[in-house]
C-alpha cells in the first residue's frame, strides 16, 4: 500500500469518529469566532432542535412510523422542568431527569397499545395528544402561566458554575446535542441498529430474522420522546421563558419536516435538517412571513422527488451510481 | 426434529391447509412439493410464525412453537427464505447478511448506544462471519452494493446467505431456485448438497423436480392443502395419487 492508500483506508475506517471530531471542533470554536448573542441564540435553537430531530428521525426512519406529537414531549419537558424547578424549587438537573422519566412513562402508555396496531394510528394518537396538551398549557393558567407564558425559569448550573451566559449555554447545549448524536451513531452501527433498519424495511422479514418488531418500535418511540423532553428542559432552562406557541401542532409538523429534509434514518441528516429549517428564516425574510406555507411546500417537494428525504435520498442515489459504475468497469 | 400434527389453516373461512401432519428428521433434507396453490408457502408461514395456523400443533425439539411469534421461533434456531424475495433494498449486501445474525447481535438498546469494547469485538466477529458467508456464495465483490440494485439471481443468493450465516438448526427454503437459469440453478443445488453434507436440517419447497429428486431424503406432497403422500423420492415418484395430482393438472391445463 502506498501512503496515500493507507491514509484513505484510515479515513474510511474512522470516518464516523473523524466526522464527529470535526463537528465538535466547529461547535467548540464557534463562540470564539462569533459571540454575538443573537447568533448564539440561533445556535442554541439548532442544538435543541437537533436533539429532538435525532430521536424523531430514528423513530420515523427506523420504526417506519410517524409521530405528529413530538412538540408535546418537547413541551412537557419544558413546562415540566419549569414548573418543578420554579414552583417547587427543585434543582434544575433533578427536575430535568424527573420530567424525562415521566415523559418516558407517558410514551410507553401511548406506544404499547397503539404501536401494536399496524398502520399509522400512532400519527393520529400523537396528534390528538398534541391538541390536548396544548389546550391544557393555555387554559390551566394558574400553573402554566397560560397564553402569556412562563417566565423566570432558573438556569442550569454545575456547583458554582452557572450556565447563564449565551457562550456557556452554547457549550452546554452542543455537548448534549453532540453526545446524543454520538449515542445514536453508535446505535445505528450496531446489531440492534441493523434490526431496527430491518423493521423499517420489511416487518415480516425483520421478525423472521429474530427482531421483536413491536418491542423495537416501542423502545425507539420512548427513546425519541425522552430526547424531546430533554431538549424541552434544556430549552426552558437556557432561555428562561417559554410560551405555549412553541409547542403547538405546527411545531410538531416542523419537526417532521426537519426529519424529511434531513432524510429518514440519517443521523447527520437530522442535524442538517434541524439547522436548515431553523436558519431558513434568517436568510430570507419571505420565509418568515409565509413560514408554514414554505415548510409545507418543502415537505411536498422532498417527498415527491426523494421519498427517503433529502440527505438519505441523495446518499442512496450516490451509492447506486457508485455500484453501477463499479459493475460496468468490471464487466 | 420438527413435528407437525394436524395443521389446518383457513383464510377467511376458506381452507388453505387441512390436517397436515409430518415429521422433519434431524440432519436430513425434507422436500415439500405440490402444484401451485397447494399451500406450501402457507405451511412454511405457519411453521415460522409469520401466519399462525388455525389449529394443530407444531413442535420443534419437543418445544411447542405453535403459538409463538415469529421472532421467538427464529431465536430457537429456525431461519427461512421467502418465495418473493424479502431483502432490504436500501441496506448493503453485507448489512443484509448481517441481519441474519440478529439473534447473536444483542438486543439492548442501551448497550448498543454505549458501544463498549466488547460490543465492538462482537461486531467485528459477526462481520467476519458475514463476509465468509458472502464468500461462500460468491458475492464478495458486491458486498458494499445496495441490495436493491443486484440482479435477481444474486438477490436469491443473498437471501440464502442471510438465512445460513447464523448456522440455524433448521433451515426452511421457499423455492430457492425459482426464476433462476440452468447454470444458476446448478450452483444453488451444489450449495444445498454442501449444506446437507454438513448435517444441516433443511425443509425445501421447490418445483424443480430434478433438484428435489436428487437432493431430498424425504419428500412430502401437498395438494389442495392436504398431505397426499410422503416418503423417499423413489416411492413418491411411483405413488399413483401423486401422479394424478400432477398429471391431472396437466391434462386440465392442456
Ligand atoms: N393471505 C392470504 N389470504 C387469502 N388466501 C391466501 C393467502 N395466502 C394464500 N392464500 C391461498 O392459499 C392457497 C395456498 O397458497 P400458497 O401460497 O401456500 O400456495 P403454494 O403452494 O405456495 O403455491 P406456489 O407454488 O404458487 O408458491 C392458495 O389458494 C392461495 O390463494
Ligand atoms: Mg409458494
Amino acid at each position: 500500500m502506498t501512503s496515500i492508500q493507507r491514509l484513505l483506508y484510515f479515513l474510511t475506517l474512522h470516518r464516523t469518529g473523524l466526522a464527529v471530531c470535526m463537528v465538535s471542533l466547529g461547535a467548540l470554536l464557534f463562540p470564539v469566532l462569533d459571540d454575538n448573542p443573537y447568533t448564539l441564540g440561533l445556535s442554541h435553537l439548532v442544538a435543541i432542535n437537533t436533539l429532538v430531530v435525532l430521536g424523531l428521525n430514528l423513530f420515523i426512519g427506523y420504526a417506519g412510523q410517524i409521530s405528529l406529537g413530538h412538540a408535546t414531549f418537547f413541551g412537557l419537558g419544558a413546562y415540566g422542568s419549569a414548573i418543578i424547578s420554579t414552583t417547587w424549587a427543585v434543582s434544575p438537573w433533578l427536575s430535568l431527569i424527573l420530567v424525562a422519566l415521566c415523559v418516558a412513562l407517558l410514551a410507553l402508555v401511548i406506544g404499547i397499545p397503539v404501536l401494536r396496531l399496524s398502520g399509522h394510528y400512532l400519527a393520529m394518537a400523537t396528534l390528538g395528544l398534541n391538541f390536548v396538551v396544548y389546550t391544557i398549557l393555555i387554559q390551566w393558567d394558574e400553573v402554566t402561566g397560560g397564553p402569556s407564558g412562563f417566565a423566570g425559569i432558573p438556569a442550569l448550573s454545575c456547583a458554582d458554575f452557572v450556565f447563564d451566559t449565551p457562550v456557556r449555554q452554547h457549550y452546554l447545549l452542543w455537548a448534549f446535542a453532540l453526545g446524543a448524536m454520538l449515542l445514536m451513531l453508535n446505535l445505528v452501527r450496531s446489531g440492534v441498529g441493523r434490526g431496527l433498519a430491518a423493521v423499517a424495511g420489511d416487518e415480516i422479514a425483520a421478525s423472521s430474522l429474530g427482531v421483536n418488531t413491536q418491542a423495537a418500535k416501542v423502545k425507539i418511540f420512548v427513546l425519541s420522546a425522552v430526547l424531546a423532553s430533554l431538549a424541552g428542559s434544556l430549552f426552558a432552562h437556557s432561555f428562561g421563558y417559554i410560551s405555549p406557541d412553541t409547542f403547538g401542532i405546527f411545531a410538531s409538523t416542523d419537526f417532521v419536516i426537519m426529519v424529511v429534509v434531513g432524510g429518514m434514518g440519517s443521523i447527520w441528516g437530522a442535524a442538517f435538517g434541524a439547522a436548515f429549517l431553523t436558519l431558513l428564516p434568517e436568510w430570507m425574510d419571505i420565509f418568515d412571513t409565509y413560514k408554514d406555507l414554505v415548510h409545507g411546500g418543502i415537505l411536498v417537494l422532498v417527498l415527491m422527488f426523494l421519498p427517503q428525504g433529502l440527505v438519505t435520498g441523495l446518499m442512496d442515489m450516490l451509492k447506486i451510481r457508485w455500484a453501477l459504475r463499479r459493475h460496468n468497469a468490471s464487466a | 426434529m420438527l413435528q407437525l400434527n394436524n395443521i389446518s389453516k383457513n383464510f377467511a373461512g376458506l381452507p388453505a391447509l387441512c390436517q397436515v401432519s409430518f415429521q422433519v428428521p434431524q440432519g436430513q433434507l425434507t422436500a415439500l412439493i405440490g402444484p401451485n396453490g397447494a399451500g406450501k408457502s402457507t405451511l412454511i408461514n405457519c411453521i415460522t410464525g409469520v401466519a399462525p395456523c388455525s389449529s394443530g400443533r407444531i413442535s420443534f425439539d419437543q418445544t411447542d412453537i405453535t403459538a409463538l411469534p415469529a421472532h421467538a421461533i427464529t431465536r430457537l434456531g429456525i431461519q427461512r427464505t421467502f418465495q418473493n424475495l424479502r431483502l432490504f433494498p436500501r441496506l448493503s449486501v453485507l448489512d443484509n447478511v448481517l441481519t441474519g445474525l440478529t439473534c447473536e447481535g444483542g438486543s439492548s438498546l442501551f448497550m448498543a448506544m454505549l458501544r463498549l469494547p466488547y460490543l465492538r469485538h462482537r461486531e467485528r466477529r459477526l462481520k467476519l462471519r458475514a463476509l465468509e458467508a458472502l464468500d461462500r456464495y460468491g458475492l464478495t465483490a458486491k458486498a458494499h452494493w445496495p441490495a436493491g440494485v443486484l440482479a435477481y439471481g444474486d438477490k436469491k443468493r443473498v437471501e440464502l446467505a442471510r438465512a445460513t450465516v447464523g448456522n440455524p438448526r433448521l433451515l426452511v427454503l421457499d423455492e430457492p431456485v425459482a426464476g433462476l437459469n440452468a447454470e444458476e440453478t446448478c450452483v444453488v443445488a451444489e450449495h444445498l448438497r454442501q449444506l446437507r453434507r454438513n448435517g444441516q436440517t433443511i425443509v425445501l419447497v421447490e418445483h424443480d423436480m430434478d433438484l428435489v429428486m436428487n437432493a431430498a431424503d424425504q419428500v412430502v406432497v401437498l395438494d389442495s392443502g392436504q398431505c397426499i403422500a410422503s416418503g423417499t423420492p423413489e416411492s413418491v415418484q411411483r405413488n399413483p395419487m401423486v401422479l394424478e395430482a400432477y398429471l391431472g393438472r396437466m391434462e386440465a391445463t392442456a
